[in-house]
Formats: structure tokens, sequence, C-alpha cells
């Protein structure tokens, strides 16, 4: 039985990942490519990686989704402001035999490569897993995958958190918000009431989702980025539900709630810097603490990060009017 | 097998049966709206049939919490977003198969 | 019970990866749209069924944020996949 839905797995994986890449329909390449990050989640669960499984689920699949929506909304108008309108082209091979031929050979080297990888671990080898848990009890947390990202390596998510940053920055530099669903046309832009209930229900409840996935984060899988894809996830359905949040203007509180993580991770590193230790290292007694602070900091600037991704650009400085102007233009 | 892994099993199995049919009226029924019928409502029951199997085999009362409020989130939200796909459809202008067939 | 349990799971991974073919298929947006209708029952129902086949609670939590990314997927798609209409792409079926 056990083989049986393994094999199920990966072969329905395989199929999802080819349908989604040959998709001439680029709805239906997004629509694939949530269905291939939700059953990837499957996998994840299946090879006992729930922390990947949660983090796949949340960020990899639902938001990452949602943001391809938003972007297809932005290709479909800027084609139709090119005047570019031709019609979609069958589904099928694209590139002929060339294309065909270096794709299958790309993919088999991958593929033997990955192969000669594992083949040449060290049977049995336990990897860091011994290390890990001997100084467990130092970490300040009970899950190891929490102790290993917010304390032995918590350099590296201290990277990740700024990788973020700069993505909402480079989103800002070279886009303005564009949610014209709301504004272009009456119909397309009220809501219809049973989803406001849906969202009314379902916000609050993704709110206390949020917070108890970061405070299970000590002792079980969860976290930061999932508490934080779970709020932005949140943020996206005000988005969809609020027409007149989304044409807010800019304001100084969003900076703010974007740069949080980054800054009170760096805060707490630097803190512990000037008090004679190196960057990230907490003090004895107090790791639980600090990385209950970080991680909630953290958990508010990726919702907020991933809410104003979803947005598709800067939102309009000053005044909502910019955004009035720009509508008017469209047909 | 003890009663409570019997009745367990039962409902699993109805459980299942249910989206089967869910899933094969998915790929049988003529247009989107039907479609949608078939696998909302079907998948509903089934996944109720599940939570109560599974919620039977729990000793813990924070699973029971948890159970139950998955299963409400689904219901709610399935049923919410299948009336706003078929609202969507309505309005970008397709009737459901046997309005066009009747015209 | 956990073989059961296993088994039940196979059976409706089979059914959900059935109902992808429709989502391949379309032929409308719409159709593909079900796809987080399908998730959001179906593998909220298989995580549970995993739960039971020993694969630990954790697994709960799991299917807790598989149910509201499903809604939120789901709303996105109701709201940006069919509303944003235009000549061609995507959506297009609906108002051929």
């Amino acid at each position: 039985m056990i083989p049986a839905l393994d094999i199920l797995l990966i072969v329905a994986l395989l199929w999802l990942a080819r349908q989604a890449l040959v998709a001439r329909d680029l709805f239906k390449g997004v629509v694939l490519f949530i269905a291939f990050g939700l059953l990837l989640a499957l996998a994840w669960v299946r090879l006992r990686a729930p922390d990947i499984a949660l983090a796949e689920a949340a960020i990899g699949s639902g938001l990452t989704g949602a943001l391809f929506l938003s972007t297809l909304g932005r290709l479909r108008r800027m084609e139709r402001e090119a005047g570019q309108a031709e019609p979609p082209p069958e589904d099928g091979r694209r590139g002929g035999w060339t294309g065909g031929f270096l794709t299958a050979a790309g993919t088999v080297l991958v593929t033997a490569l990955l192969g000669w990888a594992v083949w040449a671990l060290p049977a049995g080898a336990p990897g860091l897993g011994d290390a890990v848990q001997a100084r467990l009890g130092e970490s300040g947390v009970s899950h190891r995958v929490t102790a290993v990202l917010l304390n032995f390596r918590a350099y590296d998510t201290l990277l990740e958190v700024g990788v973020l940053l700069v993505a909402i920055v480079a989103v800002w530099a070279v886009a303005r918000a564009d949610f014209p669903f709301v504004t272009r046309n009456a119909e397309a832009g009220s809501v219809p009431p049973q989803q406001t209930a849906l969202v009314n229900l379902l916000v609050p409840v993704m709110l206390v989702v949020a917070g108890y996935l970061l405070w299970i984060g000590a002792t079980a899988p969860g976290g930061a980025f999932q508490a934080g894809a779970v709020l932005g996830g949140a943020g996206v359905l005000l988005l969809l539900s609020r027409p007149h949040w989304a044409v807010l203007p800019e304001r100084r509180w969003m900076r703010t709630g974007l740069a949080a993580g980054l800054l009170v991770f760096l805060g707490v590193g630097l803190a512990l810097v000037i008090a004679g230790r190196r960057l990230l290292e907490y003090p004895a007694g107090w790791a639980g603490a600090l990385i209950l602070l970080i991680e909630a900091a953290v958990t508010l600037s990726i919702g907020l990060t991933l809410t104003l991704l979803f947005l598709g650009g800067r939102p309009a400085a000053g005044d909502p009017a910019p955004t009035m102007t720009h509508t008017n233009q469209q047909p | 097998m003890s009663v409570s892994e019997w009745l367990s099993a039962l409902l699993i199995a109805a459980g299942t049966g249910f989206f089967l049919a869910g899933s094969a009226g998915l790929l049988r029924f003529p247009d989107v709206f039907t479609r949608l019928h078939a696998l909302t409502k079907a998948d509903n029951v089934g996944l109720g049939l599940v939570v109560a199997g599974v919620a039977l085999q729990t000793e813990s009362a924070v699973t029971l919490v948890k159970l139950v409020l998955i299963w409400w989130l689904v219901l709610v939200s399935s049923a919410t977003v299948c009336c706003l796909i078929a609202g969507a459809v309505l309005r970008h202008g397709r009737a459901p198969a046997a309005e066009e067939e009747a015209r | 019970m956990s073989g059961f349990a296993l088994g039940a799971a196979v059976l409706l991974l089979l059914t959900l990866v059935a109902g992808m073919v429709r989502v391949v298929r379309g032929p409308t947006a719409a159709d593909r749209m079900l796809a987080a209708q399908l998730f959001g029952t179906t593998g909220v129902a298989v995580l549970l069924l995993l739960v039971l086949a020993g694969g630990g609670s954790v697994l709960l939590d799991v299917a807790l944020v598989f149910a509201l990314l499903a809604a939120v997927v789901g709303v996105a798609f109701a709201r940006r996949g069919i509303a944003a209409p235009q000549p061609g792409r995507g959506g297009g079926h609906e108002r051929e």
C-alpha cells in the first residue's frame, strides 16, 4: 500500500509538471502550477518533512499561485493596451525537434547528476541531525527545524528575510499598483455579498491560525514563514473583498511594516555584538524569548510583503487620484 | 478490530464513495454548473464522513477541535467559492446546459 | 486500521488525479478553477487519512493550511480568473 501511494504521487507530479509547462494558455498553466504545488506538499508529507509541506502548501503553491494570477492580470492588460490581442495558439509542441531534444537531454543530465549525488552519499550517515540534537537544549526551542533556522543557522534566515525585502523594493521600483478590476467597471468592482461574508469569517480564523503556527513553531512544525503566508493569504482575501483598500495610498506604516522583520532581526544581532557576543549568538536563557520576538516581527513583515506583492506594485503616492486618472484612460 | 474501528472504516469507506461519485461527475457532466454541483456537494459530504471516521479514532480534544474546524472551514469556503465561480460564469454570459437546450 | 486508511488515501488520490484531468482539459477557465475546490476537499481528506495511517497529528496543521489557502486561491480565481475579461487568453471560452 505504501508504494502504491508514493508511486501514484510521483507519476501525478511528473504528469502535472509536464502539463503545466506545455500549457499555452497561461491561466491553465497557473492553475496547474498550483495543483502541482499542493501535490508536492503531499509528497513532502510522505517524505516526513511536515515543515516543508506546510511551507509548500502555503507559500510555494497558495500564495505564489495568487501572485501569478495577479501577474497574469497585468500581462493581459499590457497586451490589450498594446493592441496585441492575437488569438491564443492551441496547446501543443512548442519548439519542434531541436528544442524537444535539448530539453530532454538537459532533463536527463540533471536527473542523472541528482541521482549520482544521492548515490554518492555515505550510507546511513545521520547528517547533522545528531549534532543538532546534542545542542537542542541550548537552542531555546524544542523543535529541531526551528532551532536550526532561528538559532544555529540564524544568519541564513536573516538573509532570506532580507531577500523578501529586496523583492518588494524591486517591485515597487518598477511598477505602480494597478488594480483595475476594482475601479475599471462597476460590475467587476462590486463584491458579491457571499464573498464578503466568507472573508469576514475566514480572516479572523486566519489571524488565529497564523498566531498558532508562530507559537507552535517552538515545539513542532510551524514558524514565521508559514504563519506569514497565512497572514498574507488573509491580506489577499481582504484586497479582493475591500476594493477601497486596494487603492489606499502609500503610507509610512507600510514601509515600517515591510522592514520590521529585517530591522528586528538585525537589531537583535547587533545588540548582541555590542554586548560582546557574536552576531546572533543568543545568551543562555534568552534564546527562546529572542527567537519568538524575531519570528513575530518576521511574520508580520512576510504577511505584509506578500499582501503588497499581490497588489502588483507600489501604491499610489499621497492621494488616490493618480489611480483614478489612470483608470479613466481605459476603454 | 474493535467496534469503533469498524465504524470508522465504514464511515471512511462511505466517504470515499462520495469522493468517487464527485470525481465521476466532474469528468462526465456536460457543463461547468453541473460539474460544480457534483464536486462541491459530493466532496463535502465525503469529507464530513472521513472527518467523522478519523474523529472516532482520536482521544485528544485538541485533535477533535481541529478536525471540526477543518471540516467547517472547507464546508463554508467551498460552498461560497462554488457560488462565486458560478456567479462569475453567469455574469459573462454562459447559461446552464439545460437552458441552452431549451432555447 | 492504518493499512485501511492508506488504502482509502490511495483511492482518494486517484479521484484527485482523475479530477485533474478535467482541470487540464478545461474547456473553460471556470472548469480549471475547480482545482482549488478539488484540493480544498480531497487534498484535506487525504491528509486526514494519513493522520490515521500514523503520519502524526502535525498533518492536521497541514490540512488546516490547505483548507485556508484553497479558499484564498478559490476566491482569487473567481475574482481574477474570469473577472478581468479580455479577448483571447485564458478565460476566453466564457465569452465566445
